[in-house]
């Protein structure tokens, strides 16, 4: 059996901000009398994740997911409730703890923007005690997973984008930590970039067992890694479990779409009590629950000679979307 | 342990070193953007007011030049880049790692005084070329307690901006708090005047404050000008000890406030 990596009880998070009313008196105001209101980001979160797991984070814009990383990787203090990741409180960033994670953020870097990225491979691989000869061998066999070789002896400034963020995960890789917090790690890559690095991000964690968890709004690095999601919305967790069954609870149903041989095929087709849409010719189209699916088309399959046959889902943007617009 | 301390500072150095290198032409104008102590140096020997202090003028001279070296290898800009790190977000990462994020600025700044060392001797060989009588050669003990005191000074200043840096975490906007230092680091550390040449009312203030300790003190040393290096060095360590333990206080709470923004 698995074991917790990470605990988290009744977190919350609230930030003071001041606002200010537009124009000039809004401005005055602002400068001789600062109203500040305290704002909860994050209220009173709980869950637990195994290690090895790859969890992603979904929500819409400002909904708390980037807070949750940050209290997790020990950025910010929690302002209340408890919280363990890999046996230690991130918060008092003890040397043991920080040498076990990484945080990766697309479009910021940690890598020195003007020498070449193996200087600061180097530099980092110093930083965390590892030898030189280690740290050869580590950037050796990373740079190999990433595909990129020339590329770490130019200036960082010289780089794609698409590079520039391979050379950034290799530095925040080279200590092979065993948590990885991805905050938007595919922002802005083309799509051959994007598909590379989910596919490095699911051999790292199948070769090292790290446990990864990632906020992306591109749904098919959602999909591509992560088994299990957790939904945000205003700060409280509205759904925590496997991607498969929030799809299933979002979509409960298929459009099947099947081309009869005989227009006597369809008229029988109409008598097993299907959610017909629609009819055309001998083409009948009907809606079936996700849970009754298989015998549903195994009934048809075995009853019917049919000619052709489709099965229509809704893409899961769409249906991810829901979170995101309807605040499911 | 010791090896692996010694590998992280070396590398760490080593690294920052290779970047600045990438700006020697900003470097070099910086080393030439520091030579008020010159520019002073003119005014207070063309209108005679050396006499006033009792200082000849290659002793003045040579105190100008030592406060133009102290200078250089004392400058402190980390808290405009902290306060720059911090609204971008850049900060972050180095939070989150096993080195605290002010021994990366601190190499920085050595880095850049390496950087900065051979212009400022291109300068000081000018500046004996056009006043030769002023030349002289610091005995091998002079030189290393002048290096250990300008070294004091680089640390207070260091340990003085980083106290305001840490204040970043409480607004945005830290560096204008440093732009109240500016004035009495001006004219109370002896960058435009020795301090003995201060009124003794004067004199007997200034020495409770960290800035006597930071040009003057140092450039007196080297100069061969009076000074009690002694006490002055044990007052450096004390405003070193006092400092450090203030950054260290504002950083752990500063932290606890801190936002990530930016990210």
């Amino acid at each position: 059996m698995r074991k917790n990596i990470i605990e988290v009880k009744d977190i919350t998070k609230s930030f003071t901000i001041s606002a200010k009313t537009p124009g000039i008196k809004g401005t005055l105001r602002h400068f001789f009398n600062r109203k500040t209101i305290e704002k909860k980001v994050v209220k009173n979160i709980n869950f637990e994740i195994n290690e090895g797991e790859i969890v992603g984070f979904l929500g819409a814009n400002g909904a708390g997911k980037t807070t949750i990383l940050k209290i997790l990787c020990g950025l910010l203090y929690p302002s209340n409730g408890y919280i363990s990741v890999a046996g230690s409180r991130p918060f008092e960033r003890e040397t043991s703890f920080l040498k076990k994670i990484t945080l990766i953020m697309g479009q910021k870097q940690q890598l020195i923007w003007d020498i070449p990225p193996i200087d600061s491979f180097y530099l980092n691989a110093s930083i965390y005690g590892i030898e030189k000869n280690e740290a050869i061998k580590r950037i050796k066999d990373l740079s190999e997973m990433l595909e990129i070789d020339s590329e770490l002896y130019l200036p960082v400034r010289k780089l794609s984008l698409g590079q520039r963020m391979k050379a950034e995960l290799l530095a925040a890789l080279i200590h092979k930590p065993s948590i990885l917090f991805l905050d938007e790690p595919t922002l802005g890559l083309d799509i051959n970039a994007q598909a590379n690095l989910r596919k490095f991000l699911q051999i790292y964690n199948k070769q090292t067992g790290a446990t990864i968890l990632l906020t992306s709004h591109y749904m098919k690095d959602i999909t591509y890694l992560c088994k299990r999601v957790i939904c945000i919305h205003e700060g409280y967790i509205t759904y925590d479990g496997k991607l498969e069954k929030l799809l299933t609870k979002l979509s409960p149903n298929k459009d099947v779409s099947i081309i009869c041989k005989s227009i006597k095929d369809i008229e029988n087709l109409k008598k097993l009590n299907l959610e017909i849409k629609n009819i055309n010719d001998n083409q009948i189209t009907f809606t079936v629950n996700k849970l009754d699916f298989k015998n549903t088309l195994k009934e048809i399959l075995n009853k019917f000679d049919i000619e052709d046959l489709h099965i229509n889902e809704p893409p899961i943007d769409e249906v991810i979307g829901k979170i995101l617009i309807n605040k499911k | 342990m010791k090896n692996s301390s010694i590998y992280k500072f070396s590398t760490l150095f080593k690294t920052q070193y290779a970047n600045m290198l990438e700006y020697r032409a900003e470097i070099a104008l910086w080393a030439i953007s520091g030579v008020i102590p010159f520019f002073m140096l003119n005014i207070w020997t063309n209108n005679g007011l050396n006499e006033s202090i009792n200082i000849s003028n290659v002793m003045l001279s040579r105190y100008f030049l030592s406060a133009f070296f102290v200078r250089q290898f004392s400058v402190v800009w980390v808290v405009f880049t902290f306060e720059e790190d911090a609204l971008l977000g850049r900060v972050s990462p180095y939070i989150i790692q096993p080195l605290h994020p002010f021994i990366r600025y601190f190499a920085q700044h050595i880095a850049e005084q390496i950087t900065r060392f051979p212009f400022a001797l291109f300068i000081a060989i000018f500046f004996f070329i056009f006043n030769p009588q002023s030349l002289w050669i610091p005995s091998f003990l002079t030189i290393i307690i002048s290096l250990v005191s300008i070294f004091f000074s680089f640390l207070i200043q260091f340990l003085m901006q980083s106290i305001i840096a840490s204040f970043c975490f409480w607004t945005e906007k830290a560096s204008s708090i440093e732009k109240l230092l500016f004035i009495p680091t001006l004219f109370l550390s002896g960058l435009l005047a020795p301090v003995s040449s201060f009124p003794p009312y004067v004199k007997s203030w200034i020495y409770l404050t960290p800035f006597p300790y930071l040009i003057d003190f140092p450039a007196s040393i080297l100069s061969g000008n009076q000074a009690n290096i002694t006490e002055g060095i044990f007052i450096q360590f004390l405003w070193i000890i006092l400092f450090f333990t203030i950054f260290k206080k504002s950083w752990k709470a500063g932290t606890k406030k801190f936002t990530a923004m930016g990210l």
